[in-house]
């Protein structure tokens, strides 16, 4: 054994980059074996014509991508993407006064960080349960409205757009936070101190000096809300019935229900594609802001 | 600088921390209540527990979640910590490509993931089962733990691994001896947010599980579809405690200093 150990240490000592590649290969195979190359099957997938029983037929046809200028699915790709905007402007506003307040939290700084950290971990699936039984007609809120006399009959929350905008902001707050404040921890108070010295109120100070130097932060934040907003499918799915449907759910239909895989491959790569356009203006306004990189 | 928070902002934060956690503690406080239907308080009990424990498919999907959890964690512990050190200590051609491609994996969103996973099983005619899900959940949680290892690679002194070879160790016993002594935090902390993101997930799991190997999320789902029962707050109180706990010792563990 001590031989061949010699016989593979000096072996590797003349080829430096074979220790890196010996590193590299086992987890290197995985993600392209089970991550990269099923994408790109996908893809190929998705210009292919549709087979009677699920899978496809040989040949090449872009008819499943003009099938999206449809109306029917205009308004599905249209909606994910405005609910999306949308619930990433609500999580900016409800994040960016949270994560200003752990960044000055002083010595509660470390347990209001894990109380955001928590969420982020916990199951997304438990917590969308957990909208569901505040909400439901004989949920939470309606028995205490009720009891509080305000309200007759119980409020119809689940199943609107709504019970889905809260669902997502529920799901999605922590992804928000959590780069903001990484960014205004890291913000030197002698700037803050230099500004008041200067002679600038409180409010010009956080618009001159905070928010320009807590931009990675933000442009993170809305980056890490928006895509997992656009794929999302459980929150659809449970919160939204059957007619506030997403592309996540559309994509989902075709592979059970539907059983058109090429088109489901189609819309999957739809939501692929914004997702690496997002990614590209990511690094487009990152490289511009100050204090970026 | 002692400037005091503005009321207002204070008020803002308290009230979003209520918006992030009340939902989940009325979960939790239900899953005692004596009450089949109703959201009153009935009075103090345990019985939805002791339900759970009548369920053969609970029972089987947490057995299924354990089996895909651990195995998943410990591939993805150990092929996630060799390219962290690969990319920590070796220059080789296409490394910063190479490692800006590792962020892929954790912005896709986990439908594109679990359907392009279905696709090749499906061509490979790979049957679907507790394989498939171990396979697709090392896939999506090798790049966390690339992540959490590299940084604790990152803060690590290599003062003492060169001390260890001038003393005469070769390359192996100081890999064993120092380098994954120090490093094991790291790993641990990666380990433990990979059995986590495993035993909570649901999408990708969905579309690569057979009929026979429902992981405890799809059970969950299939409930939660059906009727909303206390039986389900029970199940979520036990899943967020486990979570819970290995999300604390995770948080511990990354913040652990490394040996100077």
């Amino acid at each position: 054994m001590a031989h061949v150990r010699e016989r593979a240490l000096a072996w590797l000592h003349r080829r430096p980059e074979a220790q890196a590649w010996s590193l590299l290969a086992p987890g290197g195979f995985w993600l392209l074996a089970f991550f990269l190359v099923p994408i790109v099957i996908m893809l190929v997938y998705s210009v292919m014509p549709r087979g009677i029983y699920g899978g496809v037929e040989p040949g090449f046809t872009l008819e499943h991508y003009r099938r999206f200028f449809d109306p029917l699915y205009l308004d599905i790709l249209q909606r994910t993407f405005v609910w999306s905007i949308l619930c990433t402007v609500i999580c900016l506003l409800m994040g960016y006064p949270v994560a200003y307040v752990i960044a000055r939290g002083g010595r509660w700084k470390n347990l209001l960080l894990f109380l955001v950290v928590l969420p982020f971990w916990t199951s997304f699936l438990v917590r969308t349960f957990a909208m569901i039984f505040l909400m439901r007609d004989s949920g939470l809120i309606n028995n205490w409205l009720m009891k509080l006399g305000l309200i007759q009959e119980p409020l119809s929350l689940l199943y609107t757009p709504f019970a889905v905008m809260v669902g997502l902001v529920y799901g999605f707050l922590p992804f928000m936070i959590l780069p903001i404040y990484a960014s205004l921890e890291k913000l030197d108070l002698s700037l803050l101190e230099a500004a008041e010295v200067l002679g600038a109120r409180p409010g010009a100070r956080f618009r001159k000096v905070t928010l320009p130097l807590s931009m990675p932060g933000v442009v993170a934040g809305c980056l890490l809300v928006f895509i997992p907003a656009l794929g999302s499918f459980l929150t659809s799915d449970l919160l939204g019935g059957a007619k506030q449907l997403m592309i996540g759910n559309l994509v989902q239909n075709q592979f059970s229900a539907a059983r058109n895989w090429p088109f489901g491959s189609a819309a999957s790569f739809i939501v692929m594609a914004l997702v690496l356009a997002s990614v590209m203006v990511y690094l487009r306004v990152r490289d511009r802001t100050p204090g970026g990189r | 600088m002692a400037t005091k928070l503005p009321r207002w902002l204070l008020g803002t934060a308290v009230a979003v921390y209520f918006f992030l956690h009340v939902p989940i503690l009325v979960l939790v406080i239900f899953s005692f209540n004596n009450s089949k239907f109703s959201v009153d308080w009935r009075g103090f009990t345990f019985n939805w527990y002791h339900r759970l424990l009548e369920r053969p498919d609970i029972i089987r999907g947490l057995k299924a979640s354990l089996i895909v959890g651990s195995l998943s964690t410990i591939i993805s512990a150990v092929l996630g910590t060799l390219l962290a050190l690969a990319l920590a200590r070796h220059k080789f051609r296409g490394r910063t490509a190479f490692e800006g491609f590792l962020y892929v994996p954790i912005v896709t969103p986990e439908i594109v993931v679990g359907i392009s996973l279905l696709i090749l099983f499906a061509l490979l005619k790979f049957p679907l089962g507790l394989t498939t899900i171990t396979i697709a959940h090392v896939a999506f949680n090798i790049s966390f733990v690339v992540i959490v290892v590299l940084a604790r690679l990152e803060g690590m002194d290599r003062n003492l691994e060169e001390a260890a070879m001038i003393l005469g160790a070769d390359e192996v016993t100081t890999f064993w001896k120092v380098t994954v002594p120090q490093l094991w935090p790291g790993i641990l902390s990666g380990a433990l947010l990979a059995f986590t993101m495993s035993f909570d997930d649901y999408v990708i799991t969905s579309f690569v599980s057979g009929s026979g190997s429902s992981t405890l999320p799809i059970v969950v789902y299939s409930m939660v579809r059906k009727n909303v029962e206390p039986s389900i707050n029970a199940i979520s109180t036990i899943i967020l405690v486990v979570t819970t706990i290995f999300i604390y010792l995770a948080d511990r563990l990354s913040r652990e200093k490394p040996l100077a």
